[in-house]
């Protein structure tokens, strides 16, 4: 956690979880990409202004408590639908990045009672093509450049001075590099069965991709947005996997089109 | 002590070192030239029995996806060493149950290299290198769950039972294990395992009586690490009765010249590079040392051997060569700086080492040399209580 809300850890699924929240309003619950740069970024003061935003850290993520069953992001998912229960929301907003998105996908299928709107950006969870095909980069047998370049539409984006942090923000880091590994190695970064349960999805759903993500392409994310019944897919110019942090203005300006 | 025979098999014939980006996981396999491999493979078989001649022990391992060992399975290659071979000792180091992903296989193929060895065999476990994971993609921050799970339920299934019993725990599910056939040996073969810094691991492992063995360390960090194995150790009845084992790189020659000519060619070993990507999936360290590697304080170990000259590795006991009186007071010093150890386990092959130098340094090893040390005691364990009973 890097930003200015207030953060407190609450008793979820029988889990310590971290929980930042930020500004007033109908609750937002921000699910943040694996390596958690959103809560640092301006967008989500902006959001602040509108939206009571809510960024819990799922078990194994910033100090969230991880315990050894805990597998992958369908299990993620119930922690996260129990945290909605702990906190007492409703008429949530749900927006995911990335793994966040994924999670938030997992938890659509499940339980949208307290559920009213779901932004999915640049997410993962399922596999469109057949076995020979690398649906999503692989990022853990790439070499870290190559990573870079996919992820990044100009890679001194994702620039990252490890050597202005302390130990505890740097044990986050790796934590969140080691919690991402064991929940999404394999199978490799999706979830079998997401696919066949997405037409449970019946609140309005926005998927918001970077046209240049080259981790997971645009034509990976449109064919997700296919299978949630009455999706909208919007691309977002100049920008890889995080458009929200490459091209704040065009991704805001999509995004609030959406949830206001 | 013993000496202990070892190659990894390696497959050098490489376009030049310096244009490749790895040699291991994702070096193309166009690269590999099978009438070439045909005549590796025999040739490095032929060294293992020449070794077994000699009055050596026999060891082999297995990795996956790299020019730098094509056995790609250590329990084919023990199995022709126990067809092939009367005399020596065969030992795997070792099954790489955290990847292969079923230890009841495992299981099975021991028991039966042991009964056709009638009882030479000794069989490591082990968690596997790093760049292993990608080949087996195995998860990286579960290898030492998997490794204990597996090696609890590999020495139960070697046990005699009445009836077949289930096992159904985190990474392995049976209903009807009943082993046909079970080890030649009582209770079973002993048991190696490896490591290199876990110290928890080491003494675990002590604890259930099992060898330990380490590889290419410093003398003072190998110390270390025995130190920790004997205050550890218990007797657990196994076959040889635990203890630590050492590998350097070794080479054996007439002359001082000759022999760091050939030691030359064993570091092709040290230098064989690996994408960073391969060398420290998430996970695969605790976070803590990922918090250094963060910071840039942890290399791992082959960034900083591959900075340093043959004689600073000698002087560090990684690298043992010389005359055949040379390497014997080289591997006695050693023995002195660890707190003696029991198996001394000889890398006598790597790279373009040719099959003429190999078998030169390997019969005067074991002419000249090993009768130096062969009688070098068994170590004491540190812990009185054991070494009172």
């Amino acid at each position: 956690m890097s930003g200015s809300g207030n953060v407190q850890m609450i008793k979820a699924g029988g889990l310590s979880i971290e929980v930042e929240r930020r500004g007033a309003g109908r609750p937002l619950l921000l699910l943040a990409s694996e390596e958690q740069l959103e809560s640092g970024s301006s967008f989500v003061d902006e959001l602040a202004k509108k939206f009571e935003v809510i960024m819990p850290s799922p078990p194994g993520f910033g100090t969230s408590e991880r315990p050894d069953w805990m597998g992958n992001p369908d299990d993620l998912s119930y922690i996260m639908l129990d945290v909605i229960d702990v906190l007492g929301l409703k008429d949530v907003t749900l927006v995911g990045f990335s793994l966040g998105g994924w999670i938030a996908a997992e938890m659509a299928v499940k339980n949208t009672t307290k559920i009213s709107k779901l932004v999915l950006v640049d997410a993962y969870g399922v596999k469109i093509g057949g076995p020979y095909d690398r649906d999503i980069m692989d990022i853990w047998t790439d070499h870290p450049s190559k990573v870079v370049t996919a992820k990044w539409a100009n890679p001194e984006n994702g620039k990252r001075d490890f050597s202005t942090m302390n130990d505890d923000q740097l044990t986050v880091v790796a934590r969140n590099m080691e919690s991402f590994a064991r929940f999404c190695w394999s199978p490799y970064m999706h979830n079998p069965n997401l696919r066949q349960r997405l037409h449970r999805v019946t609140v309005p759903t926005l998927f918001i991709w970077g046209e240049k993500d080259g981790i997971t392409a645009p034509s990976y994310g449109e064919a997700y947005s296919k299978l949630v019944p009455g999706a909208k897919f919007v691309k977002i110019a100049n920008a890889g996997h995080y458009p929200h942090l490459e091209a704040t203005d065009a991704f805001m300006s999509a995004l609030n089109g959406f949830i206001n | 002590m013993r000496a202990w025979h070892f190659t990894e098999m390696p497959y050098p014939n490489l376009p030049p070192i310096e244009s490749l980006s790895t040699m291991r996981v994702s070096l193309p396999n166009k690269l590999f030239d099978p009438k070439i491999g045909a005549d590796l493979y025999n040739r490095y078989l032929d060294e293992y029995m020449i070794a077994d001649d000699l009055g050596l022990d026999m060891l082999c391992n297995e990795h996956h996806q790299t020019a730098t060992c094509i056995d790609v399975c250590a329990p084919l290659t023990a199995a022709i060493l126990a067809r092939q071979t009367s005399k020596g000792q065969i030992c795997i180091l070792g099954n790489p149950i955290a990847n292969r992903g079923d230890p009841i296989r495992i299981a099975e193929e021991m028991a039966m290299i042991d009964c056709i060895s009638r009882g030479r065999l000794e069989v490591g476990f082990v968690r596997g290198v790093p760049y292993e994971i990608f080949a087996a993609n195995s998860n990286p921050t579960e290898t030492v769950e998997r490794l204990w799970e597996g090696i609890d339920l590999v020495t139960k299934a070697w046990s005699p039972v009445d009836e077949p019993f289930n096992f159904e725990g985190k990474f392995t599910h049976r209903r009807a294990i009943n082993l046909w056939p079970r080890p030649y040996q009582t209770p079973h073969p002993a048991i190696w395992i490896t490591g290199s810094s876990d110290l928890e691991n080491i003494k675990r492992a002590a604890a259930r009586g099992f060898v330990f063995a380490t590889f290419l360390q410093p003398h003072t960090k190998v110390k270390w690490m025995f130190d920790g194995y004997r205050s550890a150790y218990q007797d657990m009845g196994l076959p040889g009765g635990g203890g630590t084992a050492y590998m350097p790189l070794v080479y054996t020659a007439d002359s001082e010249e000759e022999a760091e000519k050939g030691a030359r060619e064993l570091t092709w070993y040290l230098n064989a590079k690996t994408e960073p990507q391969y060398r420290n999936p998430p996970g695969y360290v605790p976070v803590d040392f990922n918090v250094n590697a963060l910071k840039g304080t942890f290399t791992g170990r082959t960034d900083a051997m591959r900075a340093k000259s043959m004689e600073f590795l000698k002087e560090e006991g990684v690298m043992v060569y010389g005359t055949p009186d040379s390497v014997a007071k080289q591997l006695k010093r050693l023995y002195d700086l660890v707190g003696g150890f029991d198996h001394l386990l000889m890398m006598q092959q790597a790279g373009w080492l040719d099959h003429a130098r190999t078998v030169k340094s390997m019969s005067l090893f074991a002419k000249e040399v090993f009768p130096q040390i062969k009688d070098l005691p068994r170590t004491k364990p540190l812990n009185t209580k054991a070494a009172a009973e």
